[in-house]
Formats: C-alpha cells, structure tokens, sequence
C-alpha cells in the first residue's frame, strides 16, 4: 500500500499568522503615527485652551448620559428579543441593526428631518420640546443651575440623542449576547420558586447580567466618544456651544492646526484605549461564570 | 394529591392530546417515556411554565390550571439542577421560603434542617461554581423543598449523575420523601430508575400516558 505524505502545516500557519500581523501592525502604526506627531507639550497647550477645555467637559458630560440612556433602553429591548417570540421579530431584530449599518451623516439628516419636518398635531417635534423645555424651566427655581435650552437642533440635547441613536444599537447588541448567555430555566425555577417576572428579573437575570451591563454601558460610551457624522448634521460644530472632541478635530484642521488636531486625537485615542481595556476585563472576568 | 386531566398541549408539529393521570398524596409517582417522547413538556406545564391547549389540572382539589406558576406552589427540580449562578448556596434554599412569606429566622431554620438531611451543610457559604453533579442536585432539592410545596416535580434528577452519586442522591430522595411526606412526580426514561423509585408508575407513548402494573 503506496503511503502518501501528509503535507506541512507551515502554509496554513504562515497564512492565519501573516494576515493577522498585518492588520495589527496597521493599528501600532497609525497609534505611532500619531504619537510621533504631537509631543507632551503640544497635548498640555490643547488641554490649556479654554473651547479645548469646554470640549472635553462637553463630551465627558453627553457620553455619560448617552452611555446610561443607552444602558436604560437596551437592557428591556435586548431581553425581549432574547425571551419572547412575537410575529415579525426578526423584523424587528434588523431594524435595531439600522443604525449600525447607515452612514453616520445619514442619520444625522434623519434626526434633522424627523425633528424639524415630521408634525405632530400642527407642530414639529421641535417645537413641542421647546415647548416642554420652556414649561420646565418655568417650574425651576430662578437660581437653578440646569435650565433646558429652548429647542434640540443645534443644542446639546442634539448631541445626546446624536450618540444615542448609534451607541444604543450597541448596547442592544451587547445586551442581547448576556441575555442569551443566561440560562432562561433559572427564571422559569424562581417563577416557581414564587417569584414574580419582574422580580425573577430583577433577583435571578440582571445579578447574571451585570457584567454585561457594564460592558454594554462602556461601549456606548466609547462609541459616544467617536461619534461625529450626525452630530455635525444635528448638533452642528459651533465653538464652545456644540463642540465636542471630535468635533474640535474638525474644527482644528478646518483652521489648518494640524498638531492641536493631533493632540486632541491622542487623548480621545488614550480614553478608547483605556475603555477597551477595561472592556477586555470584564469580559475575562465574566467568562469565569 | 396531584389530577392532570385531559391535557393537551402542542408545539408546533409535536403534541400531546388527552393526558390523564393522578398521584395521591405522599406517593412518589413516576412518568417514563422515551427522549423526545413529550415529559418534560407535561411536568412544565404542571408547573404552569408551558401553555397548554385544554385540560385541566388539580392540585389538592384546587384547580390550578390557570394559576401562574407563583401561585401552583411546587417545588420544580429541573435536570441539570439549573442554580443560580450568582446566589451563595444558603441564600438559593431560604429564597423561596422568603418569598412564601418565612421569617428570616424560620427560613435559616428551614435551610440548615435540609442541607442536614441533605449533607450540604459545608456548601451554604459557596457560590454554585465548582459543585459536582451530584451536589447541585442536592442543592437544587433543597431549594425545590425548602418552602414545603404541595407537589414536587423533577426532570430527570439523577440522568446526568454517576453511579456513586446516583445512589446517594436515590437514597436521599427516598428519605426526604418518607420524613416530609411529599407527593412526588419525578420523571425519567430509565425503567431501573422507576422500578426503584416510583410508588405509582406511568408510561409515556405516542402522546398517551399509560398505568404501569
């Protein structure tokens, strides 16, 4: 019997090894690129400029809220999709993806449209928020210090729903992964067990869940933190009103400060790099469970 | 005393029509049937975890048919135990007893009595991760037990168990059943296992339950 050599493993090693390098070799350089452009000092000077100042503040404060809101609305979306059967679902589940997959300046024009063209009883949705808004601020004490402002467009609040509108089909994303991680037979015992479905929930799935949860949070934040298409379209890029992070690296290479630019990018860079570590942490640290 | 009467339910191409049978009180009934053939369907809707097409369902004389599983008060021991992976042991057992309305002190009572019984007192401080097979069924009886259900129902308890473990697990079943006088139905495809067990013994087939002699 003629014996026929098995052949080396050394191409397919060389072709999953090569492929992968270069890829991560694309990504330490673009970080090296941008390291070797700006230095320590340029960094302090854009940490030191008042709108760079303001900008900072702005995004840490709307990635925040972005990141809770998204938080609020993926945990019930994401278990609906993961224990319930309902017509259209798969429907339903790609219509979540949309804004995953729509350009980003795509979506900032549908905000645009939605809010200042679609009429709800004679009014734009515009209109009722500052209609609302105006109503609370009367409410508030004079010397309240957080008064709405009147309208969305070209505020802040646009720059909320802006990041919220992308960042929360990643948390539903994220969420949706825990929940099917989750064994659904320990609700079905604590229902038995005499719990309630809210209580079931609340004692048996999110305890399970919260590493997700922190997950999901973070990279709604992260996501926050690099969106820039449609808060351009929404919130526009006005200095020290709508400016945040990404908008300032605009903002910058419009007026020809490559290196302000640059220094800006490092640290929106070194606040991703930080998130993902942590990420990868709970990550490791959940699939001990 | 457990009454499942004409029970039918169906999923999607699969379904099981008419099901009758009873177990009376403080006996150990067991249900066999083959992989596939329909009993954990059956014990999850007594259960009130799966709709069912019609029938009814008596616990006590009280029809439970339409009661959320809340309110049926048993005690459901499903296979693989499936604990909570993020309770410590002693919290999993007194769990049920205080949401059926123990005192904290009562349930403590309650849940150091059953893992007595059950020889997992040197497990209520322990998170589930790490138990062997054995020891979270035991784990998971004792909850299922801890709040005094009008009925026990278990899916296959001692399938995925070795030998050793498999005849500890038998013999505390069999204790527990006689001291608390409980009204079991256990399920299985092993007929070994329910000539052992089962006071009562039905047969699960082509979607009938039939008496077994």
């Amino acid at each position: 019997m003629k014996k026929n050599k098995v052949p080396s493993d050394i191409p397919f090693y060389s072709f999953i090894w090569c492929f992968g390098i270069m890829y991560f070799a694309l990504i330490l350089a673009l970080l090296y690129a941008d390291a070797s452009y700006t230095s320590f000092s340029e960094i302090k000077n854009a940490l030191n400029d008042e709108s760079i100042r303001a900008s900072v503040w702005l995004t840490f404060q709307t990635c925040w809220i972005t990141a809770v809101l998204s938080i609020v609305f993926a945990v019930p979306t994401a278990y609906i999709l993961t224990r319930y059967n309902f017509p259209f679902k798969r429907l339903f589940d790609s219509i979540l993806d949309i804004p995953i997959v729509l350009p980003p300046l795509v979506i900032g024009l549908s905000l645009l449209i939605l809010f200042n063209q679609i009429q709800i009883f004679d009014k734009t949705i515009e209109s009722w928020f500052a209609v609302i808004f105006s109503s609370i601020n009367k409410v508030l004490p004079e010397n309240w210090p957080l008064k709405f402002p009147n309208g969305i467009t070209y505020k802040v609040p646009a720059i909320i729903i802006a990041q919220f509108t992308v960042s929360c089909a990643f948390a539903v994303r994220t969420m949706r992964n825990t929940f099917e991680s989750i064994d659904s037979r320990q609700e079905d015992v604590a229902l038995t067990m005499g719990c309630n479905r809210s209580r079931a929930f609340w004692t048996v799935v999110i305890p399970q869940a919260k590493f997700g949860i922190m997950t999901a949070g973070i990279l709604s934040w992260a996501r926050a933190l690099g969106e820039f298409g449609p808060i351009l379209v929404f919130a526009g890029a006005t200095r020290g009103k709508t400016e945040v992070l990404s908008t300032t690296v605009f903002l910058e290479i419009s007026i020809g400060n490559l290196e302000g630019a640059v220094a800006v990018s490092f640290l929106m860079i070194s606040a991703a790099v930080l998130v993902l570590v942590i990420v990868r942490f709970l990550g490791s640290t959940n699939s001990q469970w | 005393m457990l009454v499942v009467d004409k029970l039918s339910i169906s999923l999607g191409s699969f379904s099981i029509k008419n099901v009758s049978f009873q177990i009376p009180n403080g006996k150990y009934g067991v249900l066999m049937g083959r992989s596939g053939s329909g009993k954990t369907t059956i014990l999850e809707s007594i259960c009130g975890l799966r709709k069912i097409d019609s029938g009814s369902l008596f616990i006590d004389g009280n029809d439970v048919t339409k009661l959320r599983p809340a309110d049926r008060h048993i005690g459901f021991v499903p296979q693989d135990g499936v604990l909570f992976s993020t309770m410590k042991i002693f919290d999993q057992i007194t769990f049920g007893c205080i949401l059926r309305g123990y005192t904290k002190n009562d349930a403590k009572i309650r849940a150091l009595q059953l893992s007595k019984d059950l020889g997992i007192e040197h497990l209520l401080d322990r998170n589930p991760y790490g138990l062997s097979g054995g020891e979270i069924q035991r784990v998971a009886l004792a909850r299922a037990l801890a709040s005094k259900p009008r009925l026990v129902c278990m899916d296959e308890p001692l399938s995925s168990l070795d030998e050793d473990s498999r005849e500890s697990v038998c013999k505390l079943i069999k204790h527990l059943h006689s001291k608390e006088k409980l009204t079991v139905l256990h399920i299985t495809h092993s007929h070994v296992e329910a000539e052992l067990m089962g006071d009562i013994k039905f047969k699960l087939s082509d979607g009938k339950v039939i008496p077994i002699t």
